[in-house]
């Protein structure tokens, strides 16, 4: 087994610490920038959902500031984004370079799109069902935490699923502008030094922690769903 | 008795993307407590929009709407929600949390605050009452629609409402179902004393529950009173069209469009509709006129149904005899209060 590994990655087996350190910062990156844009996520999209025309609470300001953000960021290309961002990552972060450099843009470029994400599955929430709770006489609070995102976990766990693969993808990106990881891994070795069989087994990891991530969410939405 | 809901010139407009709609215009009701008030309208005609200012779903532009004689456009928000914990509402599509059990869909719906023991031994009292008990655990897509709306009425009922709102809360169920809903709110009615208003397309959940109706056409009310009066004499064109749904005797007119034999008078005959159009009459009038004026009675239509204690409905008959006799019959059955209407005669 070993003496294949050796003979199928020569590269990768002799940069063994490496590649593994590469593995840690990727899987670092993916659940803090995960989680802080999940947060984030999901304030945004409850905010867009009931300030929208129509909804709980209309207000078309804070409707069209967050609604008109989110488009103008996901309109810009991610790699265009990290890089344009750098000086204010380094005034943040105090750094711009490294897993801690990569949050921050990783956060911001992943995050709208996972409030669109969250704020389609809040309109998938039958609109008789928040009826039903204003008829009981439920305030905002208790029907944006008891209806909308109770009764939405399934539809939440499925989009933070579908976003969390393209996060992973996100990270391979922020390795190009000084980001580890991964990406950064292959980058180096398999695309400026011609190491194939880097490039062959990043690509294996990445294709089994996306497939591990898209399990995981299968079993969480079996659970949850009635 | 006291009112429940009073409203008085309400008005409503919708702005839409072609101009201004007028959803409501100068509606007035009195509901009182204890009534079991249906609301009928075809769909569009704005009885929805209606039963939504009583709760402040919908907020109204013009007149007033007072709930226990509060007036629910004044209220502030949290004063407003107090209102609902005593309005109960139920939904045509039932409108339960797919991902909580029945329990917890009940209890959801608890205001203020109570410990879990208090709240649990409430909910199982509910749901004994709606008829549950058993499927406490379930969760609403593992029930029939009728045990949903079971579980709705149980959720309505959790903050002791003294007003029940029901908005077609039976326009998805089968007959058999449906009369099992109707019987159970009749049921909570006269057991917890519920003020109910109904909202239906269906005359037939009027006739078989509630004491008074208002029809409602474009966003006005064409006509309202108690049902017997409005089954019986039904005056503007709408309620006729609705009241004629619930009763087969206008099949004559089909028979005599296809001058089918059974309708047509031979010399002698009187081809007769009898309509019960006051609540008095008990009399065996049937045979009672057979009787004593000597003429046949022949039944070829009869829908006679009880509402409100009362015989409702009429007979289509064919009455054979001495022609100056059966002059006779017609007096007497029009001084019985019966309504009388000579479809043809030879």
């Amino acid at each position: 087994m070993l003496n294949l590994l050796n003979q199928w990655f020569p590269n990768v087996m002799s940069r063994l610490p490496e590649f593994f350190d590469a593995f840690v910062q990727t899987i670092i990156m993916v659940t803090v920038a995960g989680l802080i844009s999940f947060v984030l996520a999901l304030i945004l999209g409850v905010a867009v959902t009931i300030t929208k025309p129509g909804g709980l609470h209309p207000n078309k300001i804070v409707f069209n500031v967050i609604d008109k953000l989110i488009n103008l960021f996901r309109s810009i290309p991610f790699i265009i984004l990290a890089a344009s961002l750098v000086p204010v990552t380094r005034f943040i972060m105090g750094t711009a370079i490294g897993t801690k450099g990569a949050l921050f843009p990783l956060v911001i470029g992943i995050t709208p799109f996972f409030a669109r994400q969250i704020q389609s599955a809040l309109a998938g929430i039958d609109s008789g069902l928040i009826e039903a709770a204003q008829a009981m006489g439920m305030g905002l609070p208790e029907i944006i935490w008891r209806v909308y995102l109770r009764e939405a976990i399934p539809s939440i766990i499925r989009v933070s699923v579908i976003t969390l693969v393209s996060l992973i993808d996100m990270t391979a990106v922020v390795g190009v502008v000084g980001g580890g990881g991964l990406g950064d891994f292959a980058i180096r070795y398999g695309y400026q030094r011609y190491m194939m069989d880097v490039t062959i087994a990043t690509i294996i990891v990445l294709v089994l922690l996306v497939g591990l991530v898209e399990l995981i969410g299968r079993l969480l939405v079996e659970i949850t769903e009635p | 008795m006291s009112q429940a809901i009073t409203i008085r010139n309400l008005t409503k407009k919708y702005s839409s993307e072609d101009g201004e709609k007028t959803a409501l215009s100068g509606v007035n009701l009195d509901i009182e407590s204890g009534d079991i008030y249906g609301i009928i309208g075809l769909s569009g005609a704005g009885k929805s929009t209606l039963v939504r200012c009583i709760n402040g779903l919908e907020h109204y532009d013009g007149g007033t709407l007072r709930v226990n004689g509060e007036e629910v456009a004044k209220l502030k928000p949290k004063d407003l929600r107090a209102l609902r914990s005593n309005v109960g509402m139920i939904f045509q599509s039932f409108n339960l949390m797919p991902s909580r059990t029945v329990a917890a869909n009940v209890e959801l719906a608890f205001r203020g605050k109570a410990d879990a023991r208090t709240k649990q031994a409430r909910v199982a009292e509910l749901l004994e009452l709606v008829g549950l008990t058993e499927k406490t655990d379930a969760y609403p897509n593992e029930l029939s629609g009728g045990q949903q709306q079971r579980v709705a009425i149980a959720r309505a009922l959790v903050n002791r409402p003294s007003i029940l709102l029901s908005d077609e809360a039976t326009s998805a169920l089968d007959p058999t179902t449906t009369k099992s809903i109707l019987a159970l709110l009749r049921n909570l009615h006269d057991t917890l004393g519920l003020t109910i208003v109904i909202i239906t397309h269906q005359m037939a959940v009027i006739k078989q529950i509630c004491n008074k109706v208002a029809v409602i056409d474009h966003g006005t009310i064409v006509e309202k009173g108690d049902v017997f009066d409005i089954f019986a004499n039904p005056k503007a064109a709408l309620t006729k069209a609705f009241v004629a749904t619930t009763s087969n005797l206008d099949k004559v007119h089909d028979l005599l469009d296809e001058h089918s034999p059974l309708v047509e008078p031979q010399p002698g005959q009187v081809l007769l509709r009898m309509n019960y159009i006051a609540k008095e009459v008990s009399e065996a009038l049937v045979s009672h006129i057979s009787r004593e004026f000597s003429i046949d009675v022949n039944i070829i239509f009869a829908d006679i149904d009880i509402v409100e204690d009362a015989p409702l409905g009429g007979l289509v008959v064919m009455l054979k005899g001495d022609s100056q006799k059966a002059n006779d019959a017609l007096v007497y059955l029009k001084e019985r209060n019966i309504g009388i209407e000579v479809i043809d005669r030879a």
